[in-house]
């Protein structure tokens, strides 16, 4: 039984070879249980593809593969290591056009949304790959005649987690420091979009990359992902996803062996907007902060505080710029905003917007399904004259912000800081030292000036609170994937 | 003027040479019409003349490099994009490998397969290595109290100046360029007026690779007039010099009137220290590639080898036999197993010649070589046979003075603090080797060396990864590894005042 099957692009009509078996040692095979489970399409609800669906046994077959496979990878020397990342990175970059549009179908992201993710893709594997030398450590003069010195060493097999929202940038952003470190990764993508990372598996092995190294299977969080988190053999897991199941992880990581965690979760993030903003630009950030990737976005900025001076005037800008987002099949041209990416989200953002309006709130714009088939919603803003809605308090992860009023600095960095979240901000102001102040007052992970959304690969990336532990992306993404030795050397008095 | 000429090498290949000054991304007269002969030191035929840049061509290229980084290169230009066009580099530099050592070795003298190749290849790992720290570069940000933070950026100089030697032109070459590059600096390298070829094609690459007009500028020129002049020009920022101690200090003082910052790599003599407790076979072969591979025309060559007493005669008898089996003479195209080509000019080999004659007169024991090979097919060329001396002592100007060639000498020691002591008494501070099995030892012997670097259990064993340079005489600043980056930019300090108001 050939493991693939042919999916067509909606409107283009183009086809590809999706593969649908697990990816373990460079192979695709079948699931033990021999489980399935289907994959859909969030624009039209239609099937793409049965995949095979892994569990706690293909989980112990992945461990003793990437186990195997640790001991030659970890000794490679970091240019070796590199050398294949950059090969891996020069092939997505080859099929970058196929694996956007498959991202795109599978998430219901625009594509537009879906080539920013993939040049992310492309340039931060390239970066990985130059990282090689980066990984060392310090040598310490301590006076006492004595040798130190530390160095920086892989963990060993790592598992990996990743949500539906942002598939392959995911993987990307997982795989990439994992591996060039000297680890070997399972990474167990989203079940409801894991078309990219099985396609891009197939680039693993084409960049000659050894069996074992990367791993990607496919399972339900309940039996997959949690054998991952439970495993005594994976050293380390990173999970992207809710603050809920992060939690979850956590505890199963220590019941287990302690492994390492890191965790990107879920955000509220405030996105403030000062009197003396430039108002045209505020109002892109807010719109961008709220409204890329159709709000699934962890670091989303879905409460707004708008400062009363200019209160009356922006939420009439925002409102006009909301209501011109168009709102479509991602194949279409011109659409911003795609389909919300499963149904069990697109359910959950209108059951907030119910919540939101029996909880008082005002909606100013949207608040509505579009269309009666595939998940989409309106660009909806949320008027809020309290701070303890649920609506304001809790993530709804859709194209859904609330908007409130502040008065004063002191007051709106209060309210911003008033979450359990802290994954980002947003600070808009020309008085940079206002903004700058803020900034550093504000408890978050990362604080946009004047921008939103606005990600580089030079630059980390993580939560404070229960948005998370550890930061990706950056020089830090590499603390997370090795680990400290220190060396201290007692040399005998020489003198013979 | 765009001006090749079409080149045969020892093995038939024809390729075409540009012989212009590379400015702009062009390659152009020089402003007199005076030339440079590049000669072949294995049969001191001309190989062909290239343009020689005068202070005006200096000029010219400072001028370029200076526009390209005001308009291009400082601000229009990310990190990441320099990153990618190093790589892009990195890949012409892969692509175009043979030729690249054929050109090295043919103008330099380097034995083909046992040289030259191995030189491009380490010209090929820089690249890469720099083209991924082009977006890691990073400052630091310092919090001072509630009302002040400060950020450090590490910029680039503007316009480097760079002058490179005749021993790796390509590889000196490329050991500057990168990490200048890569720090965002735009520059004008001079190469030495024995060996201008290699670079001259290589701009060839740099044009190819996409690199902005001016930012990179390639001068065929005399120390005297264009080194001087870019030494001296105000617009240059840094000099970058690798040759001479003696012409280390010339740079320095030029450099003095416009404050440039210098960075000297300059000559050494280092020590090989062979303890008893040693492998012994080990120790041989490595003190033979210390002084003997490219010729011995090495900065860090370890051209004094101190004996401990007890094994002192067992280690002369092994590393003589070796030298002669292993160290074959031969001219660079000949054949694979050539190890010890041509000295690189004529005047480089008769300045051999004299500290041979000069270690026979002050009574060095001559246990191998010594004299230029006697076969025809070296009498046109300027060869000099592997020489050892023996029983030197310290105070011998075979001992004290850097010979440049393969001539080394070797002296013995009875404790480990005189083998520091010897290896100490020298106004260099280059590099040093310590061959013994005792860690402990090793590691305090390397404690107590005034080196810049200390290999242990092995010599000139160089990686791309760690830092290289010198202390005393042997000059400051440190190239390669991540400090060879450091070492193109300054730190500016950036102060923000949140609130302390006056």
């Amino acid at each position: 039984m050939s493991l693939s099957t042919t999916i067509t692009f909606p409107i283009i009509g183009e086809s590809y070879v999706q593969p649908t078996g697990l990816f373990i040692n460079n192979e695709f095979v079948k699931a033990r249980s021999g489980k399935t489970f289907k994959v859909t399409s969030p624009i039209d609800e239609s099937l793409l593809a049965e995949l095979q669906q892994a569990d706690a046994k293909d989980v112990e077959v992945a461990v003793d593969a990437a186990e195997a496979a640790f001991k030659k990878w970890s000794a490679l020397t970091p240019d070796d290591r590199s050398e294949y990342v950059r090969k891996l990175a020069e092939l997505i970059e080859r099929d970058q056009d196929i694996i956007t549009k498959i991202e795109s179908l599978d998430n219901g992201k625009s594509l537009d949304s879906a080539s920013w993710d993939l040049n992310m893709v492309v340039h931060y594997l390239k970066s990985c790959a130059g990282y090689s030398d980066f990984i060392d450590g310090r040598s310490i003069d301590t006076g006492d005649g004595y040798l130190n010195y530390t160095r920086r060493e892989p963990l060993g097999v790592c598992g990996q987690i990743i949500p539906w929202n942002f598939p392959i940038m995911m993987w990307a952003w997982k795989v990439g420091p994992a591996i060039v470190s000297g680890n070997t990764v399972i990474l167990k993508p989203a079940s409801a979009t894991p078309l990219s990372a099985l396609y891009t598996a197939q680039l693993v092995k084409e960049a000659g990359i050894p069996p074992g190294v990367v791993n990607i299977i496919p399972g339900s969080g309940r039996s997959c992902g949690n054998a991952i988190v439970h495993h005594k053999r994976i050293m380390k897991v990173a999970f992207t996803g809710s603050t809920e199941v992060g939690r979850d992880v956590m505890v199963g990581a220590g019941e287990s062996n302690i492994k390492k965690v890191t965790l990107e979760l879920g955000g509220k993030s405030p996105n403030i907007v000062f009197a003396d903003a430039n108002l045209e630009l505020a109002v892109q950030n807010v719109v961008t902060g709220v409204l890329f990737n159709g709000g699934e976005v962890c670091c989303a900025g879905t409460r707004v505080y708008v400062q009363d001076a200019i209160y009356d005037k922006f939420t009439a800008m925002l409102k006009k710029a909301f209501e011109s987002i168009k709102v479509g099949n991602p194949f279409e041209k011109g659409v911003f905003q795609g389909a919300q990416a499963t149904p069990d989200q697109f359910q959950t953002v209108l059951d907030y917007i119910q919540i939101g309006v029996k909880e008082g709130a005002k909606i100013l714009t949207g608040g509505k399904r579009i269309g009666k088939r595939g998940y989409f919603v309106e660009p909806t803003i949320f008027l809020t004259d309290r701070e303890d809605y649920r609506i304001v308090k809790e993530e709804i992860f859709g194209p859904v912000t609330t908007l409130s009023k502040f008065s004063t600095v002191d007051q709106v960095v209060e309210m911003a800081n008033d979450s359990t979240f802290g994954l980002a901000a947003g600070v808009n102001s020309r008085d940079i030292n206002k903004a700058i102040n803020v900034a550093h007052r504000l408890k978050a992970g990362t604080v946009w000036v004047n921008t939103y959304n606005d990600l580089h690969h030079q630059v980390p990336f993580g939560g404070y609170k229960q948005s998370g532990i550890g930061r990706e992306m950056g020089v830090e993404a590499f603390e997370n994937y090795t680990q400290v030795k220190a060396i201290r050397v007692k040399l005998e008095n020489p003198i013979a | 003027m765009s001006k090749e000429v079409e080149i045969t090498l020892p093995n038939g290949t024809k390729y075409l040479q540009p012989t212009g000054l590379f400015i702009n991304n062009e390659y152009v007269c020089g402003s007199k019409g005076n030339l440079i002969d590049s000669i072949d030191p294995a049969t001191g035929q001309v190989i062909c003349s290239v343009e020689c840049a005068e202070e005006l061509d200096v000029d010219k290229a400072v001028q370029a490099a200076k526009a390209a980084f005001y308009d291009v290169w400082k601000d229009s230009i990310s990190p990441s994009e320099r990153g990618d066009l190093l790589y892009k580099l990195y890949e012409l530099t892969k692509a175009n490998k043979d030729i690249l050592a054929q050109i090295e070795a043919f103008d330099s003298g380097k034995p083909l397969e046992t040289n030259a190749v191995f030189d491009i290849d380490e010209c090929i790992g820089v690249l890469k290595y720099y083209a991924g720290w082009a977006d890691k570069s990073h400052g630091e940000y310092i919090p001072i109290n509630k009302d002040k933070w400060c950020l450090t950026k590490h910029e680039p100089f503007g316009v480097v100046g760079q002058i490179v030697p005749w021993n790796y032109p390509l590889g000196m070459a490329i050991w500057k360029i990168a990490p200048a590059l890569a720090a965002g600096n735009t520059l004008v390298l001079k190469s030495a007026e024995n060996t201008p070829l290699s670079i001259l094609y290589f701009g060839k690459l740099i044009l190819e690779a996409g690199f902005p007009p001016g930012v990179v500028n390639f001068i065929s020129g005399f120390g005297p007039i264009a080194g001087s002049a870019l030494a001296t020009h105000q617009d240059v920022r840094k000099i970058a010099f690798t040759g001479s101690t003696h012409t280390g200090r010339i740079i320095q003082k030029l450099a003095s009137d416009t404050l440039k910052a210098v960075t000297l790599e300059c000559g050494g003599k280092s020590p090989l220290l062979v303890f008893k407790d040693c492998d012994l076979d080990q120790a041989v072969k490595w003190a033979a590639i210390g002084i003997f591979s490219n010729m011995g025309q090495i900065c860090t060559s370890t051209s004094r080898i101190y004996i401990e007493e007890e094994i002192y005669q067992e280690f002369l008898n092994k590393y003589v036999i070796h030298v002669k089996q292993e160290y074959k003479q031969g001219l660079p195209f000949e054949h694979k197993d050539v190890v010890v080509g041509p000295q690189v000019s004529k005047l480089q080999r008769d300045k051999i010649l004299e500290y041979i004659e000069i270690g026979k007169k002050e009574g060095a024991k001559l246990l191998l070589g010594g004299s230029k090979p006697l076969e025809d097919k070296y009498s046109q060329g300027w060869f000099v046979e592997p020489t050892i001396f023996s029983d030197v002592n310290n105070k011998m100007r075979i001992v004290r003075e850097e010979i440049f060639g393969p001539v080394v000498v070797c002296g013995k020691f009875k404790t480990q603090e005189e083998a520091i002591k010897l290896a100490n008494d020298t106004e260099y501070g280059l590099g040093a080797a310590v061959f013994t099995k005792d860690n402990s030892k090793a590691f305090k012997v390397a404690d107590a060396i005034e080196a810049g670097m200390v290999w242990i259990n092995s010599s000139n064993d160089s990686d791309f990864h760690v830092p290289f340079g010198g202390v005393k005489m042997s000059g400051h600043g440190r190239e390669l590894g991540d400090y060879g980056l450091n070492t193109y930019t300054q730190a500016k300090a950036i102060h923000v005042n949140t609130g302390f108001l006056l």
